[in-house]
């Protein structure tokens, strides 16, 4: 259940409540989030959509603690983050965030497998244990015969796919997806939304998206709006968006 | 753990024309740097193996070297009869010397250069075992006879077997080469002491050192005892090994000097370079770093993947330079020796330690080139540097 009005009672695996976030800039104060309140429960997927400039992305990093908000609280799945120093924060989004990025972020020097090994490294698995892993997620995304193609080898959708796999190899919290299709041709972005919906469906993921794409946005069980650095409610389904209809 | 190595592998063969610039300033540094250090080594080495632990070398009593030294012929005749010097059937193995320099063209620039002449006794190669006659036979006492080091006989113009050289007042036959085993004797011109100094007008009972041949490396202090406390000598008994190992510090004092400068004025630079590759690397990479740091890498596992890689650039420059400065390795060269104001002529010696020391200067100038651009890696705004073109 996703909820902005900041009253759900119940343990939401993401709650965030009264974030602001403001940005100095030349000397001038740029107020982005307002007061944001958002819950969260494991296996929601939820979209962020506004213009450019709203804040959408200020949003996820606070909730992937790559950023901390100027007032209010992040809590994940009953831990605290935004009160964390900065070492505490890095271990912590280590543990518990899977990002996917618009232009995908793999390193350009390093496989497929390599790249999705990487966040294995910060665990205690053996290197046996990590091979495994990175073949099960590699296979999820259906590229277990490319995994040791280098990223300049791979078209961008298969670009993205190994950074899905990434995201999820090291089993997160949740995953964080900034405008995940954003660079990708229709086709590839329809593939690429089928394997997050499925992250969701099959393996019961928590997801929270930012994108432009009101039909990508379609996809996730809500679409929030960001207006006034708080979130609103709109949801559009999928079909109503494909005919043509407001998101 | 640790941002693997590969990683900063792969990232320095992608960009190696960066790298290069690096790598090429730590390989000059490095090879000049080895360079001066194996100047001043095979310079020490040259003197150094010119003594020897079983013979004595004695001067005038605060004589710097032979060439302010000075021993009458009365004081040559206590100090043979001195306790723990080794005798053969012909007497003790004793070796009055008579050193003056003279100037003789040579051979690669046809300009004057002083060389090294010992008067020298007709026993001496029973006293300094190292030296052998390779070409032709040793000098007759009382004759005319010079024999010449291999040093001196490739450096230097006319110094060649069966030649007539003017030295004084006198035509010199030469008539042996001989090899001293890489010592500075190899510069020199041996002759009859007696006869050497009647051609420069000096007394023939009047030497400049004197060196005795001891039973065993151990009688050295007994002889020193004798002698120092014999009131009729004013003399000072010095191991040989030692007197030349002293003899060469000066002179290796201002190689290293020099050469430490030389060293540091261009790793100056090639700090510099490195400085630039590795900022130049961060600039780049910085959406590749903050996707690490997003991961969950933490800054101080992005300062070591940087410095490693700083090390790596400067690794290979060190090792390059180690590979081109190698064949310096033996090569000949000369320099006045300012103790005795003639030319040396010693090979530069390149050692396994040089060569490590060489590698090390390399991976200091890595972690100096590295440290700061590493640390502004670290640093970089992951939020921003993750939606960097």
């Amino acid at each position: 259940m996703i909820r902005v009005d900041g009253r759900s009672d119940s343990q939401s695996l993401i709650r965030a409540r009264g974030l602001n976030k403001t940005y100095s800039r030349g000397g001038e104060k740029i107020q982005v989030l307002q007061g944001l309140n958002l819950d969260v429960d494991k296996g929601d997927f939820v979209a962020f959509m506004g213009p450019s400039g709203s804040g959408k992305t200020t949003l996820l990093n606070l909730l992937g603690g790559l950023d901390v908000p100027s007032a209010g609280s992040i809590t994940v799945d009953g831990d605290e983050i935004t009160h964390m120093s900065g070492s505490k924060l890095t271990q912590w989004r280590a543990r518990h965030v899977g990002f996917i990025f618009q232009m995908y972020n793999l390193i350009p020097v390093l496989t497929a497998f390599q790249n999705v090994e990487l966040p294995l490294l910060l665990t205690k698995l053996s290197k046996s244990e990590r091979r495994k892993h990175v073949e099960t997620a590699l296979a999820v995304v259906s590229l277990a015969d490319r995994m040791h193609h280098y990223p300049r080898q791979l078209s961008g959708g298969q670009e993205q796919r190994v950074a899905i796999a990434r995201a999820i190899v090291s089993d997160p919290t949740f995953l964080l997806c900034d405008e995940p299709t954003g660079d990708l041709d229709r086709k590839s972005a329809d593939e690429i939304m089928v394997l997050i919906d499925q992250l969701v469906s099959k393996y019961g993921k928590t997801v929270l998206m930012v994108t432009h794409d009101p039909v990508v946005a379609t996809r996730a069980h809500t679409t929030l709006h960001l207006e006034k650095g708080v979130l609103v409610e709109g949801k559009a389904s999928h079909e109503r968006v494909l005919a043509g209809g407001a998101a | 753990m640790a941002i693997p190595l590969i990683y900063n592998v792969r990232s320095v063969k992608a960009r190696w024309a960066s790298a290069i610039v690096a790598v090429i300033g730590i390989a000059g540094t490095v090879g000049v740097f080895i360079a001066m250090l194996s100047l001043a080594r095979g310079f020490r080495a040259t003197l150094v193996a010119s003594g020897s632990e079983d013979n004595a070398l004695i001067v005038r009593a605060g004589a710097t070297s032979e060439m302010t030294s000075g021993v009458a012929l009365d004081s040559v005749k206590i100090i043979q009869d001195g306790p723990g010097i080794a005798r053969s059937a012909d007497g003790p193995l004793v070796s009055p010397e008579a050193v003056l320099i003279a100037p003789i063209p040579l051979r690669s620039t046809g300009t004057d250069a002083n060389v090294q002449l010992r008067g020298v006794s007709s026993n001496v190669l029973e006293i300094r075992k190292q030296v052998k006659i390779v070409q032709g036979r040793m000098f007759r006492a009382g004759l005319a006879e010079v024999v010449v080091g291999k040093n001196a006989n490739s450096s230097y113009s006319g110094l060649t077997l069966g030649n007539t050289i003017g030295l004084g007042s006198m035509r010199w036959q030469i008539v042996g080469i001989f090899d001293a085993g890489g010592s500075s004797f190899d510069s020199e011109i041996w002759a009859d002491a007696h006869l050497l100094s009647g051609a420069y007008k000096r007394p023939d009972t009047f030497f400049q050192s004197v060196t005795v041949h001891l039973t065993s490396p151990g009688t050295l202090q007994q002889l020193k005892d004798a002698i120092t406390s014999d009131p009729r000598l004013n003399v000072d008994v010095t191991r040989e090994v030692d007197y030349y190992a002293k003899q060469s510090t000066r002179m290796t004092t201002l190689i290293t000097r020099l050469g430490g400068f030389v060293a540091f004025v261009m790793a100056v630079g090639a700090v510099f370079g490195a400085l630039n590759t590795m900022y130049s690397a961060v600039a780049e990479r910085g959406r590749e770093i903050a996707t690490m740091r997003a991961l969950g890498f933490a800054g101080p596992s992005v300062v070591i993947s940087f410095l490693v890689e700083a090390l790596l650039i400067s690794f290979v420059g060190g090792v390059i330079g180690c590979i081109a400065v190698l064949p310096l390795n033996g090569l000949t060269t000369g320099a006045m020796n300012w103790q005795t104001f003639s030319h040396l002529a010693f090979a530069f010696k390149i050692t396994s330690e040089l060569l490590v020391k060489g590698v090390i200067f390399a991976l200091v100038m890595g972690v100096l080139g590295g440290l700061f651009p590493a640390v502004r890696a670290a640093r970089l705004p992951v939020a921003t540097a993750l939606r960097e073109l």
